[in-house]
């Protein structure tokens, strides 16, 4: 990472516990692991106070759904790492890892419901372009998403608006496979907090 | 549905008003990518614009101009919360519009 001080300027109780996670897992600790146990109170305690709200909170969408979306910012914002380790969660939770590889290879065509794929387009513009219109919206709508179910959407497309510019920022590294995946399974164990 | 605003205001309470290692006006900068200065400008109008276009020799040549690394995490956190924060207020404006035409 670029700074030196998110690789090991952590306290001596963090990193014991990374200790702990590299022995019981067998693979090295994420940097979104390092960043968030860094100075926790300034940003990852707050921080993952809303991406858990916003990733496991109570919503018409599924986990696997709102992964997804997490998946589909970040490949919008071309941020390797959280694209990779989204789209290992949501592998895990839909247990179908042809459907999110579909999704992130062609969204027109992926076999998925309409109110899903709409969202997912209104997703990847907001965080490419920067802003959607009101007619974005209404496409949303009329694929059948309803409101309640966009302000769900805009929440996840927030918190990784947020996460990947900071991976991208502090220059994470996309962990081997066997690393990304072991992250995967505890994110849907233990969500966010 | 889940309910981010709470939460997402504590968040920009605590890392624009709360104990740091910059002054609240910079990172307040930061998080508007308004009057950063000079030494995090560039750097934090990346962060904000195109974050993957960050490279080690933008944190050097601010790590240069005097910034400490722990500034520049706070910066850097600043200027990605207020990017992703602007975004998400003006999409749920848009919405907001979308559904009053209804």
């Amino acid at each position: 990472m670029r700074l030196q001080i998110l690789d090991s300027g952590h306290g001596l109780g963090t990193r014991a516990l990374f200790a702990f996670i590299r022995v019981v897992s067998r693979q090295p600790v994420l940097d979104i692991i390092k960043l968030v146990k860094y100075r926790p109170e300034f940003y990852g305690k707050p921080m993952s106070a809303v991406t858990h709200e916003a990733m496991r909170g109570p919503s018409a969408w599924s986990i696997g759904d709102r992964e997804l979306m997490a998946a589909v910012v970040a490949q919008a914002n071309d941020c390797a790492f959280c694209t990779s380790a989204h789209a290992e969660v949501a592998k895990a939770a839909f247990g179908d890892e042809a459907k999110v590889a579909a999704v992130l290879a062609d969204l027109d065509a992926a076999t998925i419901g309409e109110p899903l794929r709409a969202t997912l387009r209104m997703l990847r513009k907001l965080s490419r372009e920067g802003g959607v219109s009101a007619e974005d919206m209404r496409d949303v709508l009329a694929a059948g998403g309803t409101q309640e179910q966009i302000q769900d959407a805009l929440a996840v497309a927030f918190a990784f608006n947020t996460i990947t510019r900071l991976a991208e920022a502090f220059g994470f590294v996309v962990a081997p496979p066997r690393a990304m995946k072991a992250g995967a399974k505890f994110l849907l164990a233990r969500g966010y907090r | 549905m889940s309910d981010i605003r709470s939460r997402r205001q504590a968040l920009i309470e605590r890392i624009l008003r709360g104990e740091g290692l910059t002054a609240p006006e910079q990172r307040a900068a930061a998080f508007a990518n308004s009057g950063v200065t000079e030494s995090a400008a560039g750097l934090i109008s990346k962060v904000v614009k195109h974050a993957s276009s960050v490279t080690d020799d933008d944190i050097h040549r601010a790590r240069q101009s005097g910034l400490s690394e722990d500034q520049l995490f706070e910066l850097v956190v600043c200027g990605a919360v207020g990017a992703a924060s602007r975004q998400h207020d003006a999409a749920l404006e848009a919405l907001a519009a979308a559904v009053s035409e209804r």
